[in-house]
């Protein structure tokens, strides 16, 4: 594996890999401390992103790795007008592997074409987010036990909402999965994904306009923020933020063995008081997301038979 | 209306009327020297009307242009005024500088020298996307 750009890149078989190796790190840290000694990763963050970025440092160091890199284009060449192609040519150079952010979709794949070394995609605009899609995959794993038979509502921003689109595509592959998408006419699931993926695939599927209709239902709630980056025009920002806020009244009625998802971070649509409620699982998946990196990392640079498992 | 048969070129026929001129740009056909002729609303049993260019010089055809255009033109190959061949067209699996990427998130926005490519994503309905963004394209 020498990229990941897209998540639909990696064969299911290769995901069970990636979260075998991220359990077994759980399991024990200690023995994967050393595995990337004097290797660098380069975190190209040509967007700001602190938590994806520290994510991604925080994985490296952890197995004993060093990371060099930048957190925004402004203080880079590419505020002076240089190609995402130049840039990468001259710091594959000085790393062993690189992960990328930036503003405009389709960058990490272009690239490809000059990097020397493994590249992972860390977002591209409002297209892939493929370690965002592995962590939500290991966290469901991890607390479902399982991959198929679930019944997954996303809700809020499914229009814009890379990490919905990502996570659809990778559910879509496993069996007896029914997907409802919770959201407003504004912003309702693409409707490229609609008709080339879930009815292409004859897949289940069930749009919805409030939570409430569908809580009982539901095995896992995929909350999304509002973005507003995302969005030209302010006012239908502002118009749209609030529509759905989920608070421990909406979840009265959900099976208790429900889980709560939210790719973080959230501005105010769940509630600070259902945090503490064993459904949330929102910071599990930030820790999760650090276990998975880590696998990832190990797995691109070929090191993840370094240690016995 | 007359118009003389061509000795040593290629005919492109039943192209949908009134979409001559697009294939003719496409195609780069204003950069030949040649003599072309652009025939608009010829009567025709299978299409009502259609279009035909007459070029009067053989080059090389680009077929995956043509084939993104309308795969149900037909391209007959003209020698020594005879008709050699007939080549079917098909969608091309994918294209290089044909369109432009609309989306302006795109990397094709800003990055120079970067080809504009699109892949067929669903062959039925004729959709192709963006390799970088996947954003489809909005044909005229």
């Amino acid at each position: 594996m020498k990229y990941l750009i897209d998540p639909m890149d990696l064969s299911v078989e290769e995901i069970d890999e990636l979260i075998d190796i991220a359990n077994d790190i759980i399991k024990d840290r200690t023995r994967y401390q050393d595995v990337c000694r004097h290797k660098i990763l380069a975190t190209l963050f040509f967007e700001p992103s602190t938590r994806t970025r520290l994510s991604f440092e925080s994985a490296m160091l952890s197995l004993g790795g060093n990371v060099l890199g930048f957190s925004s284009a402004s203080n880079t060449s590419a505020s002076k007008g240089e190609s995402v192609s130049d840039t990468i040519s001259v710091v594959s150079s000085y790393c062993d592997i690189i992960a990328m952010r930036h503003p405009k979709e389709g960058a990490p794949l272009v690239a490809t074409r000059r990097s020397k070394v493994p590249l992972i995609n860390a977002g591209d605009g409002g297209h892939n987010h493929p370690t965002q899609t592995l962590t939500d995959l290991l966290t469901i794993s991890r607390e479902k036990g399982r991959l198929d038979n679930l019944t997954v509502g996303f809700c809020g921003d499914l229009k814009f909402g890379r990490t919905v689109h990502s996570l659809t595509k990778a559910m879509s592959r496993y069996k007896n999965i029914k997907f409802v998408f919770i959201a407003p006419p504004e912003l309702k699931i693409p409707e490229y994904l609609k008709h080339d993926l879930l009815d292409a695939k004859n897949l289940d599927y069930k749009e919805v306009e409030t939570i409430e209709e569908v809580i009982e239902d539901l095995d896992i709630l995929y909350m999304t923020r509002v973005q507003k980056e995302r969005f030209f025009n302010e006012q239908d920002y502002i118009r749209l933020k609030d529509t759905y806020i989920l608070d421990l009244k909406k979840l009265e009625k959900s099976k208790s063995d429900l889980i709560v998802m939210h790719p973080l971070p959230r501005v105010n649509e769940i509630t600070t008081e259902v945090d503490d409620d064993p459904r949330a699982k929102y910071f599990d998946q930030v820790q999760n997301g650090r276990f998975m990196r880590m696998a990832l990392i190990l797995k691109m640079l070929g090191l993840e038979n370094e240690v016995e498992r | 209306m007359k118009i003389d048969s061509i000795k040593n070129g290629i005919v492109l026929d039943h192209i949908r009327a009134g979409k001559s001129l697009e294939v003719y740009k496409a195609l780069g056909l204003d950069k030949l020297d040649c003599s072309v002729a652009i025939i608009k609303n010829v009567k025709s049993n299978k299409m009502g009307k259609k279009d035909i260019l007459k070029i009067d010089e053989e080059f090389t055809l680009d077929l995956d242009v043509l084939g993104y255009l309308d795969p149900n033109i037909t391209v007959c190959i003209i020698k020594n005024g005879e008709l050699v061949e007939k080549k079917q067209l098909q969608l091309p699996k994918k294209i290089v500088n044909v369109e432009r990427c609309k989306n302006p998130r795109c990397i094709t926005s800003t990055e120079q020298g970067l080809d504009h490519v699109f892949y067929l994503a669903n062959e039925e309905k004729r959709i192709y996307r963006c390799l970088y963004c996947e954003t489809k394209v909005e044909k005229k």
